[in-house]
């Protein structure tokens, strides 16, 4: 932990971070650039934990995963869009699993592309769950590595906060809203 | 199908596009009967609102009949909707505290990071009004797609005019909004700048508020004419000096609660106003507020101020000093369309509210782009013009 003296989270400092500082927040240390975001979804924690816990389920609301097989209970290969058009690839392991309170992963030692992630979710009464996504990467990164920064040319930053965005749509109304006029634009647009 | 589409500064088009369809779970289609022009959409007309591309389709002030839903709609084909300009889910937390038009989810993820950054949290969607609010295609088309038309579309009832309902998308709850916000106790003067079609709804649920008297400033005689109507007094303010005059026709107080519906295309040849017209067209600043500052110093001592006009961007010399010493009160934004649907259309269909006094012109669909120009170039006599796509498929 940093010595400042106020509350905000780790992820709001001026002054950076150090890579120690992964351990803190229940994450395995991969790469030196740490990002949070948090989002509040007006549904139970049980119900969000659930859809994260299947990772198979993430390509839906994460823009440049293309699919994310799942191995067996612990290990995942996940496959992302990467630059001109190839396509990047890697196995991760979780690292925590706190039913309905929170899951990390973090890619295995032999991947390129080193990073790690948790996902919290706390209980925020009337106003359902607040979640907060906490990535650690190799700059330029998103929300599961820099090949896919480098693709979109995304500040990290921007593409996690779309996708829990995402994930709040499709967890309060059911959809992802589009402002497709056409399924053929839609589908475009899911290309 | 045919529609009105945006292709740069006073350059509005009939385009021929592909049908909507139904894209997600909550959607419906619907075939829109009228669809009007707004004030609003002369900013996008003027080049205000920045994040247009060209070929969005315009038009946020639409009904019409169902002819397709999605698997979760709860509308049925045939039936008659009028559909709010705000889209919001239903479902988050805003949307639960009826504040629709700040509904988290009616705004597509991508589509939420400039108002995230300009404004700190993003709004909803909206139709039809620049890629910042959606870049969802509008209204002003023979078909538009709706999303989330399981919360957003009133269904009104056979045999009821379009016309009586038509503004229900928008300016008949956007002037009761304002009325709303300026919180009109009994025996109360209200002063409203604009007399546009919001300023007019303005005036007129003032007076089904509460208000003992209403002051309605415009510089159009005949706008002027219709507040008129409703039984407010009028100041033209290329003849009077407005706040000497409500200075003096409120016996030195000035009004309780104020109102401005003229928003950032301000017009009149006010020195502040002229600064502000420079400034805009060096692209320094965007807005020119000279009524919400007009506003402000005539607005009593503990006043509300209540401001339907929109806004965008920054502007220069707002009376953050008057404000503050007279402990005012503002209160704006897009409107929460759906919190008064129930209501309004009851006061409609009990004779209490009429809103067909307002439409100048009715014109087929493909006449839209004169329709701009006329409603951006006479705003005396086109008080609002209504588009009718059916006056094009009879003609065809
Ligand atoms: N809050 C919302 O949800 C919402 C919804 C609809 C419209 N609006 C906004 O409300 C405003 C009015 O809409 P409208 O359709 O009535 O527009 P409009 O352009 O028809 O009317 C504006 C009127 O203001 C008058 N005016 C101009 N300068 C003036 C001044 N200095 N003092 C007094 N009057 C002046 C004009 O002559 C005109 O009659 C616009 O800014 C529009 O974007 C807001
Ligand atoms: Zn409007
Ligand atoms: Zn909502």
């Amino acid at each position: 932990m940093t010595d400042a003296g106020d509350d905000a989270p780790l992820s709001t400092k001026k002054d950076g971070h150090s890579s120690q500082d992964a351990a803190s927040l229940g994450l395995e240390a991969r790469g030196g650039d740490l990002l949070a975001r948090s989002v509040t979804i007006n549904r139970p924690k049980a119900e969000l934990y659930r859809f994260w816990r299947d990772f198979s389920n993430l390509p839906k609301i994460m823009d440049n995963i293309v699919r994310i097989d799942v191995i067996d209970q612990q290990t995942s290969h996940w496959v992302v869009k990467g630059p001109g058009g190839k396509e990047v690839e890697w196995d991760a392991t979780i690292t925590q699993d706190l039913p309905d309170e929170a899951i990390a992963w973090a890619s295995k030692d032999a991947s390129d592309i080193s990073n790690s992630g948790r996902i919290e979710f706390r209980d925020a009464g009337l106003r359902g769950t607040v979640v907060t996504a906490t990535i650690l990467y190799d700059a330029p990164a998103g929300l599961v590595g820099k090949a896919i920064a480098k693709l979109s040319q995304r500040e990290p930053g921007i593409q996690a906060r779309r996708d829990l965005r995402r994930f709040k749509q499709l967890m309060e109304t059911g959809e992802i809203a589009t402002n497709a006029r056409t399924r053929k634009q839609h589908e475009e647009e899911m290309a | 199908m045919r529609a009105l589409a945006w292709h740069g500064k006073h350059d509005v088009r009939v385009d021929t596009v592909d049908d909507p369809e139904i894209v997600n779970p909550r959607d419906a289609i619907i075939k829109v009967t009228s669809t009007a022009i707004c004030g609003s959409d002369l900013h996008l007309y003027d080049g205000y609102i920045p994040t247009m591309k060209a070929g969005d389709i315009l038009g946020h002030e639409f009904m019409g009949e169902v002819v397709e839903t999605g698997p979760e709609s709860t509308l049925k084909k045939g039936q008659r909707v009028v559909v709010p300009f705000t889209i919001s889910c239903g479902s988050c937390y805003h949307c639960g505290k009826q504040q629709y038009s700040a509904c988290d989810n009616g705004n597509p993820a991508d589509n939420q990071d400039i108002a995230q950054e300009l404004y700190g949290q993003p709004m909803s969607g909206l139709f039809g009004y620049s890629h910042m609010t959606g870049g969802y295609a509008g209204g002003q088309a023979e078909y538009v797609r709706v999303p989330f038309s399981d919360v957003g579309p009133i269904v009104v009832p056979d045999g009821v005019e379009d016309d009586k309902v038509l503004f229900l998308s928008d300016i008949l709850p956007t002037g009761w909004q304002a009325a709303e916000y300026a919180e009109i106790e009994p025996g109360d003067t209200v002063a409203v700048w604009g007399c546009g079609p919001v300023g007019l709804f303005s005036v007129q649920s003032a007076f089904l508020m509460g208000a003992e008297r209403v002051i309605a400033i415009d510089h159009f005689p005949h706008r002027l004419e219709l507040a008129k109507k409703f039984g407010a007094e009028t100041i033209n303010f290329e003849e009077t000096k407005t706040y000497e005059a409500l200075m003096e026709m409120t016996g030195g107080i000035g009004p309780d609660a104020v109102i401005d519906a003229v928003g950032l295309e301000a017009h009149g040849f006010f020195v502040d106003n002229v600064i502000d017209q420079i400034k805009a067209s060096l692209f320094l600043g965007t807005d020119r507020p000279h009524s919400i500052r007009q506003a402000i110093i005539a607005c009593r001592k503990g006043g509300r101020v209540s401001m339907p006009a929109v806004y965008g961007g920054f502007v220069d010399k707002f009376p953050l000093g008057a404000f503050m010493e007279k402990g005012l009160t503002l209160k704006t934004g897009q409107t929460h369309v759906q919190r008064y649907l129930p209501g309004l259309l009851n006061a409609i269909m009990e004779g209490k509210i009429d809103t067909t006094f307002l439409i100048s012109h009715r014109l087929p669909l493909s006449q839209g782009p004169d329709g701009y120009r006329m409603f951006h170039d006479k705003q005396n006599e086109v008080t609002k013009i209504v588009l009718k796509p059916d006056m094009d498929r009879v003609a065809t």
